[in-house]
């Protein structure tokens, strides 16, 4: 098991290995299909997002009478909806990771080749596991969104994801889904 | 004439005052009777409680057989204890499996004379209410603003289908069915010349492996499927997602059917995507298949996947309307 902490390291990243189990703490920003729609339509993101992880991620967020936020439930949503847009938030804002569920596509992998970053896998439907690892929740933007839609600032604390595309060129998706289609045809 | 009517206000206000304190009296002395209409209410909010935050029985005897196959120090059993942990948190703390409480689907059995449309306004606030404690997210878009603010209420939402039976009670299914997972549903045209699929359970059967395929992990698998064979288009997909309502332990009676549900499953296990898809043993969890008639011209094959947090339950009410029975 790697350990990832804040703040993170370009180096850091560039040491993780499609299969790794990391624990990641420290900072995560939420992001899923309005923020990379809003950012792809030009709008520069409200947070400076330079070596920073982006979560794909809709939590149920609960907000309490004295105005403080409580997540009460926050795994990851299925990232592949965000292929066409993730490549040019790498380029433009330097992010060093995105966390999601369900991998991504060859644009995503050409994106974490060229800008040194890496998709990390978090487990799909965990959302109690996951929850259980945020510590806190420091700020929301972009509020108009909704708030799934949202863009929340947690602080996390050994948050597991496995390394499932890295900075090289090399991606457990395409692997499997190789693999898988070629058993089919001998299946069919 | 304005001093009488200030006199008759001041009277009324005095009578009302004294009627409840009346009524306190008599509450504090008698236990609390709630109406029925509010008795529905709280059975429907804890439908949606459980649905949404306990994993049913016979979906997690299959969870812990599919962890006990996957080899150690793999990412594969490493995903599949998060998901037992997950389960196990869940109920712990009464908290939603999954942040995408998906789409709100109910079924209600009633009997003749039922009353549709009140069932609705008050399941309706029974939803509103479990958005309110966080047992539902806010999960309702308006599909032309983008707004969502209705907590979880508008054309759609919530699903509620009703079923007239000859029994006397109300039976309330209820669906909680994830995005990620609706989204790796498929519908296929037979023959399909792509995949050498004819009109035929082996064309059937070479197009629910390739949306197994397809899927590859993201439907949040290991998943279960529910298969429609015929129908339209639409009528396909409903009866896809009421296979669903099977238990995953259950035969098919259709010897045809069972024996392909059996193979789909043993097969999708030997392509290898595994949990997450992460490459591993188990890639489907069940398979459940229906079948409608069609027309001549048509040919359709219906498959709506659930992921492993596969949240449905379901309730009989006493007349009363507090919970009788749980169904799974």
């Amino acid at each position: 098991m790697k350990k990832l902490n804040y703040p993170f390291k370009k180096e850091d990243i560039l040491d993780l290995k499609v299969g790794d189990m990391v624990l990641i703490s420290g900072k995560l920003f939420t992001g899923r299909d309005a923020v990379h729609k809003r950012i792809h339509d030009g709008q520069k993101p409200p947070v400076n997002l330079e070596n920073q992880i982006i979560y794909h991620c809709g939590p149920v967020v609960i907000e309490n009478k004295d105005g403080s936020y409580e997540v009460k439930a926050a795994g990851p949503t299925t990232s592949i909806r965000e292929e066409p847009y993730e490549w040019q938030v790498m380029r433009d804002y330097g992010i060093l990771g995105v966390i999601g569920k369900g991998g991504m596509g060859p644009k995503t992998l050409k994106g974490c080749q060229d800008y040194g970053c890496v998709y990390m896998h978090a487990i799909g439907g965990a959302a109690q596991v996951l929850a259980e690892k945020i510590k806190s929740v420091d700020n929301v933007y972009w509020r108009d969104l909704g708030s799934p839609e949202a863009i929340w600032e947690l602080t996390v604390e050994d948050f597991p994801v496995v390394i499932t595309m890295d900075a090289h060129g090399n991606s457990l998706h395409k692997e499997v889904e190789e693999h898988s289609s070629e058993a089919l045809k001998n299946l069919l | 004439m304005a001093k009488k009517k200030a006199v008759k206000k001041k009277t009324a206000k005095k009578t009302v005052k004294k009627t409840t304190k009346k009524q306190t009296k008599k509450l504090s002395k008698t236990p609390v009777k709630a109406s029925p209409d509010k008795e529905l209410q709280s059975s429907i909010i804890e439908l949606i409680r459980v649905t949404s935050t306990v994993i049913p029985d016979d979906v997690q005897k299959v969870i812990l057989k599919a962890l006990a196959k996957e080899e150690k120090n793999t990412t594969a059993e490493y995903a599949m204890n998060i998901i037992q942990a997950n389960i196990k948190l869940a109920k712990m703390k009464s908290q939603p499996l999954c942040q995408d409480t998906g789409t709100i689907i109910f079924y209600v059995n009633h009997p003749v004379g039922f009353n549709q449309g009140h069932f609705t306004k008050i399941c309706q606030k029974a939803v509103v209410a479990a958005t309110k404690v966080g047992y539902l997210r806010q999960n309702s878009v308006d599909s032309l603003t983008g707004k969502n603010e209705t907590m979880n209420i508008g054309p759609g939402h919530p699903s509620i289908h009703f079923h007239e039976h000859k029994k006397k009670t109300v039976e309330i299914r209820l669906m909680l069915k994830g995005g990620g997972c609706e989204n790796v549903g498929a519908q296929y045209s037979l023959p399909n010349s792509e995949l050498g699929a004819g009109r035929d359970l082996d064309g059937v059967r070479k197009v629910i492996l390739d949306a197994v395929n397809k899927a590859q992990g993201k439907g949040c698998g290991p998943g279960v499927l529910g298969v429609c064979i015929g129908g339209d288009r639409g009528a396909g997909y409903i009866n896809s997602k009421e296979q669903l309502f099977r238990k995953l332990d259950d035969t098919n009676d259709n010897k045809d059917l069972a024996k392909l549900e059996k193979d789909i499953v043993q097969t999708s296990n030997k392509l290898g995507i595994g949990p997450m898809g992460f490459g591993g043993k188990t890639t489907l969890l069940g398979c459940k298949v229906g079948v409608l008639n069609r027309l001549p011209a048509s040919f359709y094959v219906s498959i709506s996947y659930m992921c492993w947090a596969y949240r449905r339950q379901g309730v009989t009410l006493k007349n009363d309307n507090k919970i009788n029975k749980w169904l799974y």
